[in-house]
């Protein structure tokens, strides 16, 4: 048994075999693991987004009933915005920020591990709520009440599938916080010599930006939650009104947390599109300051607009009045972002490759969501638009139009830093063109359908509608936009097949992580670098001639000089303490799903002992991880 | 703070790590407490049934029990300073003299919270039994971390194992710990001293 573990441990520590990803603590690799798993539950959402699509492409539908309908259209939310957005951020903000800030790793790497973890188990757990219903007799168990849960329909809903969302969003939250704290210390202490806060690439104060939103926004939800979920389990009153309580409370605090998560959402993307962007215009960035305050301002305005999604519930004019401006302020340092974004493509020597395409799809489809959202800040307009598909168009054409664009434009960047292997080229144009399209097909006539009056949220359609036929191409860019996914599957097998290596600098890019091997070794610097400028690696390789243009430094030059230096004295120097591959994470994570079933089921079946073993398990975890070494 | 220079090497701000960790931590867990109080003021005196506020609160008592949670604040600093100047006794004194002091005022509450129950008041009764045993119950739930903490720093200090280089343990639990008392003393101004 000893000799056994010993093993385990052995091959944790030689990087390879299960149980090293296990226990792994390693940023890149719990990285691949964050999308991975998103890139995962990316499907399942998808999957369920087809099926409602099929449901609504003629009207009387009838591949759903109504009840199933509800629980899909309510996983597909949560799990679009939980459990792959958030998550495939998280696989940037892992895999990209030590080594754009010069670091061998995260300030936490066991609390990095236990994030995903405690995110793996969240993920499932929430799924596992199709199983709760009766599932044999054909009857899905998820939980029915929208990803906005609003009481009291939350507060009605029969079944258990509230309670595994709401303890779902719980461990959810667990497991973005802990990320957030991390990534907020990482990015203060953790950066390279002479790696300023005015010198970091732009993706690192968005992920600075998004954590601190992450620490705020989160409690806010979790105390929602546990007030949910006392009112459903012991019979509490915080939304029940028959005792005085008010279900608009939850409105208020949940979109307090909604709006900052919004921007959650957009603001890793828009980082990532500010990396690309500079690389693929061999240009820097325009108005680099200008780009991250108006991100920090952003981060502050998105604190005082939430109440632009409750315009209907009677506020009262003077209240719709203050967050319609607030909300149409807003709007004015995300425009500078993108006044930025295209400035830095003006006039630069543009390189058309894939991530480019991604970035600019970004932009152009972030405009359009970003005005749409500007026309639901005018109240009577809003009045008009409330509960219609036009808002459904809206979202999608900011979170996938923006989001996820902005996310397939860093993994076609960042690929083959940590592969080896580029993306091929044709593949990914393909996926492009068929997403672009596809996007367009399914969300631009959901515009048209909601300014014509179409409710969203409703399972079925009366043929008198006129409905019919804008549903069925919204339905067929669905499945335009299901095989452009196929591609990118297939584009991703390919090229990991391929003998061809990327090398580890194939953009020609500007930042740290460029200079290092591709794929990064464990400890990522063998010798901590010393930063000198914004963009540093670019200006080890280039200089300027009289007109700003770049010029080569010939090799040989003062930049190579100092790196063979370098290599000997890391060669010389004292070795590498890493951190050691820990079990503890995954313990204390495997706890926290195991408490929260017991809750949800102690009614039904007197599962106290399962909420104690629950506990101990997790206890046990802390203790065993604040007890061991961190490293040898 | 003898060790602060070691500190100034590895992190680039010169803050440690794991100190700046339980600041953002305090700084999240007051949005926490901060929604939990708001849903207590959002619902104070809109109870449509009894038991009320005013019938249930025994202000001496529980001014007893937060004198005694702020005497542990007291107490903590003393079993920071001890093991500063690397005095093991008063470490292991003052450490144990603030769980005491914690485990006090969870009993205070566990005492309050039956004799509530006695009069008629749960979680279900109504808004003031929901809103109050959540809110406080939230806090006590943190107290009772942060004894079970203070007690497995002082098994180590028995052991032997919590010496001088190692106070940054002591320091972080203490910031938990005063956190915890300062929004006790927000719980107890908001939800016993003024009433509407």
């Amino acid at each position: 048994m000893v000799e056994a573990m010993r093993k385990l441990r052995a091959d944790a520590e030689s990087y390879q075999g299960w149980w090293s990803w296990l226990t792994t603590v390693d940023h890149k690799r719990i990285g691949v693991m964050y999308g991975v798993t998103a890139f995962s539950f990316f499907l399942l959402g998808g999957v369920e987004a087809l099926l409602i699509r099929l449901q609504l492409s003629t009207s009387n539908g009838q591949v759903l009933d109504p009840d199933a309908y509800n629980r899909l259209f309510t996983m597909h939310g949560t799990t679009m915005i939980f459990l792959v957005v958030m998550p495939l951020s998280a696989a940037f903000f892992n895999l990209l920020i030590p080594l754009l800030i010069g670091a061998r790793d995260v300030a936490f790497p066991r609390l990095n591990a236990f994030s995903f973890w405690v995110f793996l188990a969240g993920g499932l757990f929430m799924n596992a709520s199709f199983f709760t219903g009766g599932i044999f007799q054909g009857k899905l168990g998820a939980p029915d009440a929208g990803w906005f849960g609003y009481a009291p329909l939350s507060l009605v809903s029969t079944g258990q599938g509230i309670d595994f969302w709401a303890f779902g969003l719980l461990i959810l939250g667990i497991a973005s916080m802990a990320a957030g704290f991390n990534f907020i210390v990482t990015i203060f202490n953790m950066r390279a010599p002479g790696m300023t806060l005015l010198r970091m690439p732009v993706f690192v104060w968005m992920t600075l930006v998004t954590s601190f939103l992450i620490i705020f926004a989160m409690p806010i939800i979790t105390v929602a939650l546990f007030e949910l979920l006392f009112d459903r389990l012991y019979g509490a009153n915080f939304f029940n009104m028959a005792a005085g309580g008010k279900p608009l409370l939850w409105q208020h605090m949940f979109w307090l947390f909604g709006h900052p998560e919004v921007y959650i959402l957009i603001l890793p993307a828009m980082g990532i599109v500010s990396e690309v962007l500079p690389t693929f215009s061999r240009k820097p960035l325009f108005g680099y300051q200008f780009v991250i305050f108006s991100g920090l301002a952003i981060a502050f305005m998105s604190w005082g607009v939430w109440a632009h999604h409750m315009y209907t519930t009677g506020l009262g004019t003077i209240a719709n009045s203050a967050f319609a401006v607030s909300t149409m302020l807003i709007a004015v340092p995300t425009g500078i972002k993108i006044f930025s974004w295209i400035a830095t493509l003006w006039g630069g020597s543009i390189n058309l490759k894939t991530p480019l395409y991604f970035s600019v799809g970004f932009i152009s489809m972030f405009v359009i969501g970003g005005l749409t959202g500007v026309m639901h800040t005018v109240v009577p307009s809003d009045y008009q638009q409330q509960d219609t598909y036009f808002v459904v168009a809206h979202f999608h054409q900011v979170l996938f139009g923006g989001a996820m664009f902005g996310l397939f434009a860093g993994i076609y960047y960042w690929f083959p830093k940590f592969t080896g292997r580029l993306l091929h080229e044709g593949w990914g144009k393909l996926h492009f063109w068929l997403m672009f399209i596809g996007f367009n097909l399914t969300f631009q006539p959901m515009m048209i359908l909601g300014l014509l009056g179409m409710p969203r949220r409703i399972y079925s359609y009366g043929s008198g509608t006129g409905w019919d036929f804008l549903n069925m191409l919204a339905t067929a860019g669905a499945f335009l936009i299901g095989l452009s996914i196929l591609v990118f599957m297939i584009n991703v097998v390919v090229s990991l097949r391929r003998k061809e290596r990327a090398g580890a600098d194939p953009w020609d890019g500007r930042t740290l992580e460029w200079s290092l091997p591709s794929p990064v070794p464990p400890y990522n610097f063998a010798e901590i670098p010393t930063v000198r400028a914004r963009d540093d690696f670019w200006h080890q390789k280039y200089a300027e001639d009289e007109e700003g243009r770049p010029v080569p430094i010939v090799a040989g030059g003062a930049y190579q000089a100092e790196e063979e230096e370098g290599e000997e004295e890391a060669e010389t120097g004292h070795g590498i303490h890493m951190p050691s591959p820990s079990f503890w994470p995954l313990i204390a994570a495997i706890g926290l799903p195991i408490m929260a079933a017991g809750f949800i089921y102690q009614e039904s079946a007197n599962l106290l002992p399962m909420i104690a073993i629950g506990a101990v398990i997790t206890i046990v975890g802390i203790y065993g991880w604040a007890l061991e070494p961190a490293s040898e | 703070m003898s060790h602060a220079p070691a500190a100034l090497e590895t992190t680039a701000t010169g803050i440690d790590n794991r100190k700046l960790l339980m600041w953002l931590f305090l700084a999240s867990e007051t949005l926490l407490f901060g929604s939990l109080i708001a849903a207590y003021l959002l619902y104070r005196g809109q109870s449509v049934v009894g038991p009320y506020p005013e019938e249930l609160f025994d202000i001496p008592f529980t001014s007893v029990s937060a004198f005694v949670l702020l005497m542990s604040s007291v107490t903590m600093v003393l079993a920071l300073a001890a093991i500063q100047r690397g005095d093991q006794r008063g470490l292991r004194i003052w450490l144990f003299t603030t769980a005491l002091l914690g485990m006090l005022f969870i009993s205070g509450q566990a005492f309050e919270f039956t004799e509530f129950n006695r009069e008629g008041l749960s979680l279900s009764s109504n808004l003031f039994g929901t809103t109050f045993f959540v809110l406080t119950g939230f806090h006590g739930a943190h107290v009772t971390v942060g004894v079970l903490v203070l007690l497995s720093l002082l098994v180590m200090a028995l052991r032997g194992r919590l010496t001088r280089s190692q106070s940054m343990n002591v320091e972080l639990v203490g910031l938990y710990w005063h956190f915890v008392d300062v929004v006790w003393i927000a719980i107890f101004t908001l939800v016993y001293l003024i009433q509407p």
